[in-house]
């Protein structure tokens, strides 16, 4: 969740330049002694997001040993490594199929808590929040030992069915399931918790409406359900999407990436490249290829937010 | 189109009981109204009607059919509600076509309906916009839109007009009756405003904590209440009720309302009440229109007394005049011109052949 709140921190940190232009004129207004008591925030975000980011551009056009400017030679090296498009297409699964599945068990999720009447609900809700609430490097490593190929939870269990022993991490198919799998444990709450906020605020005659229009609850859900929680379903998918396309810790502590690079994702390949291998120029080199792509992601849906906002 | 029928209906909430046994026949493309104060369990009979609440116990009928169990969709009935409940991300034509669409209509069919709805309710220039670009009027037009092209057997309404501010209100409502006239489906209409009952009611239904008390023609409801809570209901300023006695006084059965006045009963109204226990006490209930001022030439039956004014609301056609007799508040309406002035002395007529008499302890009237 921290990363969601440094991008709305970059969301709102975008709309600024423009009050400043004006900020001569709009001395003794309101909105300037509103400007003047954010400043403290706006620095501390201008030190902590804009310096790192401009930082890893100039790292990015450094040789190996940082001595020697060398323009976008780091890049033109990355297109022609094959594990780059390797890492760029894992990514990709990585966040379409993980947010997929968190939005789906998110809204499934979310219409059955919504249905349980009162202080029920209240327990169930902090009971569903739980997996989102413990720090993810804790309960991965909780998710490692089940994983265990030999003395594991899960493999024990199958065996009872005559299944396995499955090489949860040690295998292709397997490691990049088990990684999607814990990121969907860890988010679904958030999108749970999300849709459940979007869900209590339809009004209920909308879907009295609908019954005696002669809707079905598939039909209720399709046309009343869907269409009222579309702003909400965007913003929650794109940041999702930017926080699994940018996760770190659960591939790091499940696979390290392996088997053979087969679930590296940016950051984690990044650091790889950067820290371990002492590439640091190639490294930030790396995850500065994550901006454009999850740029154009935000565009994509922002648009959408922003043409049907004027609705409802 | 189709006659509608509640038997015995009740509807129990946990350990309240909101709806006690109510017993209505509505025919075929009568307009119904059912009013009363809030928590009388009237909105909650149109729901039942519709399908959105269970019924405890009962039977509805729609066109003949027990429904009890029939889901809101199968029940052929169209439904506005207070809120409108419009569909925000639809426009005003899709709001009106999804009925249809969901059952599958063709689409010229669709377009015929929604484009004559449209003409009927004058809204034929707003057919593309979104709900949130419409007024309230506008959108409960098209919230009767969507009924109407639904030509369902049964209309619904659920206090389709408070959300509109007073001058609308009075207009829709002339709206609504010209629909009416217009479409002769079966309307089942509920409010809490005894003037939009009246005014578009073929017959009110009168409701009160859960059961009904009276059923009747506005003008019956007016001129004939069944009960006190019908008498004060109805009718706007609301009924005056008076505590009395009756008395024999030389022969003559006499109405005293306080030490001071007692009045000759009219002889319609004495034989009326002649069997009545004089020692019994009464409510003598008078609507503010036949307390008047004062004329040289009286009619029979029209008694005066002389009374201070507490305070005076002119209204502009009338004056509404405020006085209490022995701690009771009157109050009674007067020509702007006689001269009635706040704290100020007034001599008053009542009217008694228009008197009705309550029996205080059951408030029915006698």
């Amino acid at each position: 969740m921290a990363d969601v709140v440094v991008e709305q921190g970059r969301l709102a940190r975008a709309a600024r330049p423009r009050k400043r232009a004006s900020l001569r004129n709009a001395m003794g207004r309101k909105s300037t002694v509103a400007f003047f008591l954010t400043l403290p925030l706006i620095l501390l975000i201008a030190l902590l997001v804009l310096y790192p980011a401009f930082y890893s551009v100039y790292l990015a056009t450094l040789n190996k040993a940082m001595t020697k400017f060398v323009g976008l030679s780091n890049f033109t090296f990355l297109f022609k490594r094959e594990t780059f498009w390797m890492v760029v297409r894992q990514s990709c699964i990585f966040a379409v199929t993980a947010v997929v599945f968190k939005a789906l068990i998110g809204f499934i999720v979310a219409h059955f808590v919504h249905n349980i009447p009162g202080k029920k609900q209240r327990k169930w809700r902090g009971m569903l929040l739980v997996p989102w609430v413990i720090p993810p490097a804790m309960s991965t490593l909780a998710w490692l030992w089940l994983f265990d190929p030999s003395y594991s939870a899960f493999n024990y269990t199958l065996s009872f069915f005559g299944i396995g022993p499955i090489p949860w991490l040690g295998d292709t198919f397997w490691a990049r399931f088990s990684v999607i799998l814990v990121n969907v444990w860890y988010g679904a709450p958030f999108f749970l918790i999300m849709y459940l906020a979007a869900l209590k605020s339809v009004p209920d005659q909308l879907y009295e409406a609908a019954a005696i229009d002669g809707a079905n609850w598939w039909q209720k859900i399709w046309h009343i359900t869907l269409p009222m929680m579309r702003n909400i379903i965007a913003i929650t998918t794109l940041f999702s999407l930017i926080v699994t396309f940018a996760n770190f810790d659960i591939v790091r502590i499940l696979t390290s990436g392996g088997p053979l690079d087969r679930t590296h994702l940016f950051a984690t390949w990044a650091f790889q490249v950067g820290i371990q291998s002492s590439d640091i120029p190639l490294g930030a080199c790396v995850s500065l290829f994550m901006v454009p792509i999850l740029a154009v992601a935000a565009v994509f849906i922002l648009r959408d937010v922003n043409k049907r906002g004027n609705e409802a | 189109m189709a006659e509608v029928a509640l038997r015995k209906v009740v509807k129990r909430y946990d350990d309240v009981e909101a709806v006690r046994g109510i017993d209505l026949d509505i025919s075929d493309h009568e307009f119904i109204v059912l009013v009363g104060p809030s928590g009388c369990g009237k909105s909650t009979t149109l729901r039942m009607i519709a399908g959105l609440e269970d019924i405890t116990d009962g039977d509805i009928m729609i066109g003949g059919d027990v429904v009890n169990d029939v889901p809101p969709k199968d029940r052929d009935i169209a439904m506005v509600f207070q809120n409108y409940a419009l569909y925000p991300h639809m426009t005003v034509a899709e709001n009106m076509s999804f009925g249809l669409r969901l059952k599958h209509y063709p689409k010229a069919e669709i377009k015929a309906r929604v484009t004559e709805a449209a003409r009927l309710l004058d809204i034929t220039d707003l057919i593309d916009r979104k709900p949130k670009q419409l007024s309230g009027g506008q959108r409960q037009r098209v919230a009767m839109g969507r009924a109407i092209v639904r030509n369902p057997k049964v209309f619904l309404f659920d206090e389709p007009l408070s959300n509109l501010d007073a001058k609308l209100r009075v207009q829709m409502r002339i709206e609504i009756k010209k629909v009416h006239q217009k479409v002769r489906t079966t309307t089942v209409y509920v409010t809490h405003d005894q003037v939009e009952a009246m005014t578009l009611a073929d017959r009110v239904v009168v409701m009160n904590k859960g059961r009904i008390e009276q059923i009747g023609t506005p003008n019956e409801l007016y001129h004939k209440p069944a009960t006190r809570f019908v008498a004060g209901f109805i009718g706007s300023p609301a009924m005056n009720f008076i505590p009395c006695r009756l008395e024999e006084v030389g022969g003559k059965l006499n109405v005293r309302l306080t030490d001071r006045i007692s009045f000759p009963l009219p002889p319609a109204r004495a034989a009326r009440y002649s069997a009545l226990p004089r020692t019994e006490n009464l409510l003598l209930g008078i609507r503010p229109e036949h307390l008047t001022e004062s004329h040289a030439h009286l009619e029979p039956g029209v008694e005066t007394f002389d009374t201070v004014l507490d305070v005076t609301e002119p209204m502009g056609m009338e004056t509404l005049v405020y006085f209490g007799l022995e701690g009771t508040p009157i109050c009674g309406r007067v020509d702007p011109n006689a001269g009635a002035k706040d704290g100020g002395p007034m001599r008053l007529a009542m009217d008694l052949n228009n008197m009705h008499l309550l029996n205080e302890a059951t408030g029915v009237v006698l």
